[in-house]
């Protein structure tokens, strides 16, 4: 009797181990990874900085870049926003309130200026993630080389100029020589200061990068609160499953 | 053999609360799929109200906006249309306007408009939904000997009068619907908002 | 009252089994007589979830359907169009992407569960064959599927699928024409995907996942011991005829699988509302960027689910030969029941070098899709990939030797089954 429980402890034990190995091994191959990225700490709940974030990427970024999968609408409604508030304040182009975010400027003329057509925003951050708009935004440098006398060292040699030079101020790359032969990377040096402290200037680019977060999956919102109701109610459930196979297999011996 | 050492009440108790959180879960979960079934936020926007310029509209005249898909008329009313409204009443099914599903409350009144020589209405008939035609000289027609202006249902010969209320007698069960509207100013509309409403 | 209530039900049933005498006879053997063996652990669940998994699919896909454009020039939009503007489309959405994820989760342990225990062993191969078919179309059906989004993933990896087929020689071009309807992946290639994904192959698969099923049930359903418990002794405390150690499914088996299925449903809905894309797993970067046939990736993987197989043709220095050894990775699985003449069917009881392998073939599996999902620029990690794709075939030919020429010592069978847990 004593051996037979044994037995199948052991099994039981060893069954749970095979599962568990089967389980997280992907799941340990997935964490591997990352990267140079900075972290934005952006946070959906902090409706605060997504309404700045809002205000900065139609200030900043809605001039050449659109949100074609966006409604200022939608806008409005999830990030607490009246609809004059949104008109009048984010919306600078012709488009109604319940359509979605035009660029402003012909993709011609942009393709033109800039030797390449800038790209929509609204799904940017689930393409590249919210860290890397966020850094992305900040490691702008005077470059003389560049067609338009910028460079990026997260994206080298991007099209874009530094859109936010105003706020940031004007910084220079240092490079220092490698073996490889190419100079790698060393420090931005800050050339000429800008309207916002470097502190404030991060909060600036992280909250664009979290309203970019947002618009990339405006769902976002209300989804873990879904998830927890959705949760709460499965282990009700499944308490009360496991209650009832528990007496149904006092049957079996 | 198969009861042996069962505590049945148990056992239903179980079943039936089981089966009851379960089928609830169910339900909830149907929901979400009911509900995508509702005009998503683009049909909203298509649906979103519609301004129309009226300050050219002159006495008697009609123009047609599109709103929902639905045509909009706006017909700025005669003095001598306005004042052969009362004199239908006994000839009509709801001259008061008693449905109210059929207009905003604040078109429950005798010219069933915010302003009386303005009416507003959703140009598709109460019966099987053909567009009436304007017929607004008050002089006798084929289909009406004592006709004061008004609109004929060409399909199944409804009749309304200027005010868009259905004749008594005619297959059309209601009076046109009047769409909630409002003025910005006295040459603006704008279809599909209440006063009031935001 | 509660008579006139039972009298009812009596009467409906009555009326029904006037019309229809089979249905009564069929719900017993499958439901209320269907004797499973008693000792059944946890390994034993993900079949029923995988029906779980089918069903939400289904409902979902259906769902999806009604909104989603089959075309080039709208496929992506209109997905977003499901994620933004129709009211919870995107829960339903989720529910598929994440759904199809698990499918593949539960499908792989259901599988690796029949190899622990020996269930492809006579007399259930035709139960194997036919779970390996709805494999296999479950395979196509999730590429089918991947490619609607009309994603960069979604292109770029039609590309490099259907290409596979030019690989086979003299018809390989005019096939993959064909295939497309085009000289690349477009609008032609969608369109019929996506007639495809929501109509032909899941009549394929629900019709063999009845048959797979109905398989099973005429010959009873294999448990961790590997005991035949309908050679064991007769009668239990539901039947003098039913086997001693078998338990009626229903009530039994449908609780403990309510049970299972609330966990499964758990871990689902966590990952659906918590992290949908899974870091980038269960819904790709990449495929979050339309389509563009001008623009590859930077680096063009399949989903995870494919990726052992990926591996396999990446590591292989020669495109055919790539291709024959993946395909030829899934075709030897058919052959399973007969390349293991071993007679003894489950781990508990087999040889050291059955149960050593088997754990070989599971970390190969999980180590090549690894290799697959990544770059595939690291020459280490190719070499690595051509060992495990070597142990992975191994794994065949060591079974069919070690158990033919009768190397393997096994335990002694008990005659019953050892309990349940």
């Amino acid at each position: 009797m004593t051996e037979t429980i044994m037995q199948q402890t052991r099994h039981a034990i060893v069954n749970v181990l095979m599962a568990l190995a089967l389980v997280l091994a992907p799941a340990a191959a997935m964490a591997a990874g990352g990267g140079s990225l900075q972290a934005s700490n952006a946070s959906l709940s902090d409706t605060g900085s997504l309404q700045n974030g809002a205000k900065l990427f139609f200030n900043y970024c809605s001039g050449c870049h659109s949100l074609k999968l966006m409604r200022y609408s939608r806008i409005a409604e999830d990030l607490g926003l009246t609809e004059e508030q949104v008109m009048d304040n984010l919306n600078f182009t012709t488009a109604k309130f319940g359509e979605q975010v035009p660029p402003s400027m012909n993709p011609d003329d942009a393709k033109r200026w800039f030797g390449a057509t800038p790209p929509d925003l609204t799904l940017m951050a689930r393409a590249k993630g919210t860290d890397y708009i966020y850094t992305y935004l900040k490691t702008f440098y005077v470059d003389p080389t560049r067609p338009l006398g910028w460079n990026n060292t997260t994206f080298p040699n991007a099209s874009m100029p530094n859109a936010l030079w105003e706020l940031q101020g004007i910084q220079t790359a240092t490079f220092k020589a490698h073996e490889s032969g190419d100079p790698v990377f060393d420090k931005f040096e800050v050339h000429q200061e800008g309207r916002l402290s470097p502190a404030e200037f991060d909060a600036a680019a992280r909250d664009i990068a979290n309203f970019l977060q947002y618009t990339a999956e405006p769902a976002g919102l209300k989804r873990k609160m879904v998830g927890v109701w959705v949760l709460a109610f499965l282990g009700l459930f499944t308490l009360l499953a496991w209650l009832l196979k528990q007496e149904y297999w006092k049957d079996v011996h | 053999m198969a009861n042996d050492g069962v505590d049945k009440g148990r056992r239903r108790f179980l079943t039936a609360t089981t089966a009851v959180v379960g089928g609830a879960g169910v339900v909830v979960a149907a929901i979400p799929f009911i509900k995508s079934w509702q005009p998503s936020a683009r049909a909203k926007t298509a649906g979103a109200p519609v301004d129309a310029d009226i300050s050219k509209l002159e006495e008697g005249q009609m123009v047609i906006y599109e709103w929902r898909g639905q045509p909009v008329w706006i017909i700025r009313r005669t003095k001598a249309q306005l004042d052969a409204l009362p004199g239908q009443d006994g000839r009509l099914r709801d001259p008061k306007s008693e449905n109210a599903d059929q207009q905003p409350k604040f078109a429950q009144n005798e010219y069933r408009s915010l302003k009386p020589e303005v009416l507003v209405l959703v140009g598709l008939c109460t019966h099987l939904g053909c567009a009436p035609k304007l017929h607004a000289e008050l002089k006798p027609e084929p289909f009406d000997a004592e006709w004061k202006g008004g609109f004929f249902c060409p399909c199944h010969k409804s009749r309304f009068d200027m005010a868009g209320r259905v004749y008594d007698g005619v297959p059309a069960p209601s009076n046109l619907v009047v769409p909630p509207y409002k003025f910005v100013d006295d040459g603006h509309i704008v279809i599909g908002v209440s006063e009031g409403a935001a | 009252m509660a008579n006139a209530l039972s009298r009812a039900v009596t009467g409906v049933q009555e009326w029904f089994n006037d019309r229809a005498p089979s249905f009564g006879p069929f719900y017993r053997k499958h439901m209320t007589e269907y004797y499973a063996p008693k000792n059944f652990n946890i390994w034993y669940i993900f079949g029923v979830l995988s029906m779980v998994v089918l069903v939400n699919q289904i409902v979902t896909g259906i769902f999806l359907t009604m909104h989603f454009k089959p075309s080039a020039a709208e496929a992506f939009a209109s997905v977003e169009y499901i994620m933004r503007d129709v009211e919870w489309g995107w829960l339903i959405r989720y529910m598929h992407s994440t759904g199809a994820s698990a499918f593949f989760v539960v499908v792989y342990i259901h599988m690796f569960r029949g190899v622990m225990y020996g269930s492809y062993k006579k007399p259930r191969e035709l139960v194997w064959v036919l779970g390996m078919l709805i494999y296999l179309v479950l395979m196509a059906e999730a590429f089918l599927g991947y490619v609607l989004p009309w994603g960069q993933m979604s292109f770029w990896g039609a590309k490099v699928i259907i290409s596979l087929f030019g690989a086979i020689p003299y018809i390989g071009g005019a096939l993959t024409e064909w295939i497309m309807g085009d000289y690349l992946p477009s609008d032609a290639t969608l369109n019929r995907f996506f007639a495809l994904h929501v109509i032909a192959l899941p009549l394929v698969l629900l019709l063999l996942v009845v048959l797979h099923i109905f398989a099973l049930h005429e010959v009873g359903s294999n448990n961790p011991d590997g005991v035949e418990i309908k050679k064991g002794p007769k009668g239990n405390r539901w039947s003098d005829k039913a086997p001693a150690d078998g338990v009626p499914f229903h009530p039994y088996f449908t609780v403990k699988d309510t049970f299972y299925t609330g966990c499964f449903l758990m871990i689902c809905a966590f990952i659906l509302f918590f992290e949908p894309t899974l870091g980038g797993w269960f819904l790709e970067h990449d495929n979050f960027v339309e389509a563009n046939r001008l623009v590859t990736p930077e680096h063009i993987k399949p989903v995870w689910y494919y990726t052992p197989f990926y591996a396999m043709l990446r590591v292989v220095p020669d495109k055919l030969l790539g291709v024959l050894v993946m395909f030829g990775a899934i075709v030897v699985l058919f052959f399973l029941p007969w390349l293991d003449r071993g007679k003894v069917k489950s781990w508990r009881y087999r040889g050291t070098g059955f149960r050593a392998a088997i754990f070989v073939l599971g970390v190969c599996f999980v180590w090549l899709g690894k290799i697959g999902a990544g770059p595939g620029t690291d020459p280490v990690e190719t070499v690595v990939g051509r060992i495990l794709t070597a142990l992975y075939f191994g794994f065949f030919i060591f079974l069919f030797v070690y158990t033919h020429f009768g190397f393997e010592k096994t335990k002694p069978v008990p005659e019953r089954v050892t309990g349940h847990d």
